[in-house]
């Protein structure tokens, strides 16, 4: 058996943290996470405002820089890189942002906005050389020619999107987190993109860590989900399963509270108590306790870790075995 | 049933830059006391201009109600008095605006901003107003203590809730709910709408629910209409357009949406975008990217073919019989 066919994950994340120091005291942003994505695939990862996702897309990109825990892409520390390796690795990993108004420079022109980093990682050796890439960027996300020297606000949402891909895509990556791609898009736009960022993977041989709070895109997408709450994961399983079956009372309620756009489906809907607690200076125990219909009184008192319950599925929850 | 509101043959036009922009195109539609309709479409359709109309908001020099008629229990809400309208919003047609963020007043409490709603239309003292408010607060969800706190000390759900709180203050016989969970989380949306269902079904309110979301529209609406471009392109109830859809846009929103139950691959997203409401295409406005278009559509304005109650504006539903003859 070759060395090859016993593939290490592209990427291995090991004991997340990132804290924030507002004026109440400590906010626990992203409070110890461990994960791995597998080359070519997506791991999606979900939650609601607060939760931590966005955060952790961050970090990984080093645009926030960690306070503790290991990030490991390629076998190569990222939290440790120093200046020169870092601009290597960011060749490598790249990130699309959620809000294509405020993600690109009002002030460029697309053909300059999907440009920039071939310039500046010296990629193109001629202004030739830097048209054709563009055009080539350019016809691979969808937008047409003429709209080479247009500026962002001529075009909607959707294009503006796009540009923000051909941008990741300019520097051939082999990674790519995808903040909250398609959130400030119209329906039938988000179904355009995601069938561009489906065909990308499969060209490319992307991997991809796909981050929102929508549960219907992710099952599209992802091959294995991660749902996070006030900075931790709480569950952790191939998608099919997950929906299926979700464990976790958070990840229950989560599917529950998706509206189906079908005739008679109404369902029994989990309605949560209350409201999310706060992240800063968190009480011990179960972060989800005050919420959850199931705790018992030691919810508050010990902290649940994430363990593998049955094969493939991983819950942090003291009685997870009562939801199997 | 009581016709609680009547709107006949709209135009509202926006203008800008020496450009007119044609929001709202002979646009026809009524609803019943008690009966929540959905009304949806994307952005830019034309669906907050609508609710504005219904409010009689729409304000010169930037926009006109053009043409067309909008009545309220049979009153003519465009031949109302300033002094009418002031009684009319707020009392008997209520609105939930889409950003809970910036719905409500940052220098006032949240008691008071439901105080001077109750305190303007009934007939009470400040304190009875005041004491309306801290119950409505309970009503929500919100303990009354809380009726002296200011908006920025509530999380977007609890502000959803006051907002909600507002509108339903006066128990209005019209709500106009433009998108009112848009903004919130969605264990969140489900506890506001929740409320909202079981406050909206004590007193028999009529709901207008604006929304991009199909799902819902599935679980909180009566009947549905889709908007396109200013108009209603389909329009029944939820059994006829969730179980027979009619107009191909509206079967291109089904289409496109990552249904969570069913497990294909590629999604099937309508191609193309909204057109240019300053320039909107000869015929049918959808027929650039109806996958059903026929020479017919790009030539014609298509007329309104109803079956069993179920509306279409679409040549393919259209009768053999010659219908202009009927206008």
């Amino acid at each position: 058996m070759l060395s090859q066919d016993i593939e290490s994950p592209i990427l291995q994340v090991s004991n997340l943290k990132k804290y924030f120091h507002v004026a109440k005291g400590i906010l626990h942003a992203v409070d110890g996470i461990s994960f791995n994505i597998e080359r070519g695939k997506t791991l999606g990862m979900v939650g609601e405002s607060g939760c931590g996702k966005s955060t952790t897309g961050r970090l990984l990109v080093r645009l926030h820089e960690a306070d503790e825990g290991s990030i490991i892409y390629d076998g190569k520390e990222v939290t440790k890189a120093n200046p020169r390796e870092m601009l290597a690795l960011r060749t490598k990993m790249q990130m699309i942002f959620q809000d294509p108004y405020s993600s690109i420079n009002p002030r460029h022109t697309v053909s300059s906005i999907i440009g920039e980093p071939l310039k500046i990682y010296k990629k193109v050796k001629n202004s030739q050389e830097y048209e054709s890439k563009v055009h080539s960027l350019m016809a691979t996300v969808g937008l047409a020619d003429r709209l080479y020297d247009a500026y962002p606000h001529e075009l909607d949402g959707g294009r503006r999107q796009r540009i923000g891909i051909a941008r990741a895509l300019a520097l051939e990556p082999q990674f790519i987190v995808c903040d909250e791609p398609v959130s400030a898009l119209d329906v039938s736009i988000q179904a355009q993109i995601l069938n561009l960022l489906m065909d990308l993977q499969e060209k490319f041989g992307l991997t991809y860590l796909f981050i929102t709070h929508d549960l219907s895109v992710v099952k599209h997408i992802s091959n294995d989900i991660i749902i996070m709450y006030l900075g931790q994961i709480v569950e952790r399983s191939k998608t099919d399963e997950l929906f299926a079956h979700p464990i976790h009372p958070y990840s229950q309620a989560l599917l529950s509270a998706i509206p189906i756009p079908k005739l008679n489906a109404r369902k029994e809907r989990i309605i949560l108590k209350s409201e999310v607690s706060s992240p800063i200076n968190p009480k011990p125990g179960c972060r989800f306790a005050p919420r959850c219909n199931f705790a018992k009184p030691d919810c508050s008192e010990r902290d649940p870790l994430l363990r593998e319950i049955i094969p493939g599925r991983f819950v942090a929850c003291h009685y997870a075995e009562r939801f199997l | 049933m009581d016709r609680i509101l009547e709107v006949n043959d709209l135009h509202v036009h926006y203008f800008s830059n020496r450009k007119t922009v044609l929001a709202i195109n002979n646009l026809s539609l009524s609803m019943d006391r008690g009966r929540v309709l959905g009304l949806v479409g994307e952005t830019g359709a034309g669906k907050t201009t609508l609710a504005l109309s219904i409010l009689n908001m729409i304000r010169a020099p930037q926009g006109k109600i053009v043409s067309g008629t909008i009545k309220f229990n049979s009153i003519d809400i465009f031949k109302m008095s300033k002094h009418e309208l002031h009684d009319l919003r707020g009392k008997d047609i209520s609105m939930i605006f889409q950003d809970p963020m910036t719905a409500l007043n940052p220098v006032l409490t949240v008691g008071d901003q439901i105080a001077e709603t109750v305190f303007k239309h009934e007939k009470v003292s400040k304190a009875e107003a005041w004491e309306k408010a801290e119950a409505m607060l309970e009503t929500v969800g919100i303990p009354q203590v809380r009726a002296r706190e200011y908006p920025h000390q509530f999380s977007g759900g609890m502000k959803q809730r006051v907002v909600i709180a507002l509108a339903l203050a006066c128990n209005p016989k019209l709500l106009l709910a433009d998108e009112p969970t848009t903004a919130l989380d969605v264990t969140i949306q489900a506890q506001v709408l929740d409320l909202m269902r079981h406050l909206i079904k004590n007193h028999n309110t009529s709901v207008l629910f604006i929304t991009h979301s199909l799902g819902l529209v599935a679980e909180n609406c009566d009947e549905v209409a889709t908007m396109y471009a200013g108009e209603i392109v389909e329009y029944g109830t939820i059994d006829q357009v969730y179980g027979n859809t009619f107009h191909p846009y509206t079967k291109g929103l089904f289409g496109s949406l990552p249904d969570y139950s069913e497990g294909s691959n590629r999604l099937k997203p309508i191609p193309g975008l909204m057109p240019d409401p300053t320039n909107l295409p000869k015929g049918c406005y959808f027929s650039p990217r109806c996958p059903y278009v026929m020479p017919v559509c790009k030539e014609e304005h298509p007329q309104d073919s109803i079956i069993d109650g179920h509306l279409v504006k679409c040549h393919l539903y259209r009768r053999n019989n010659d219908e202009s003859k009927n206008r």
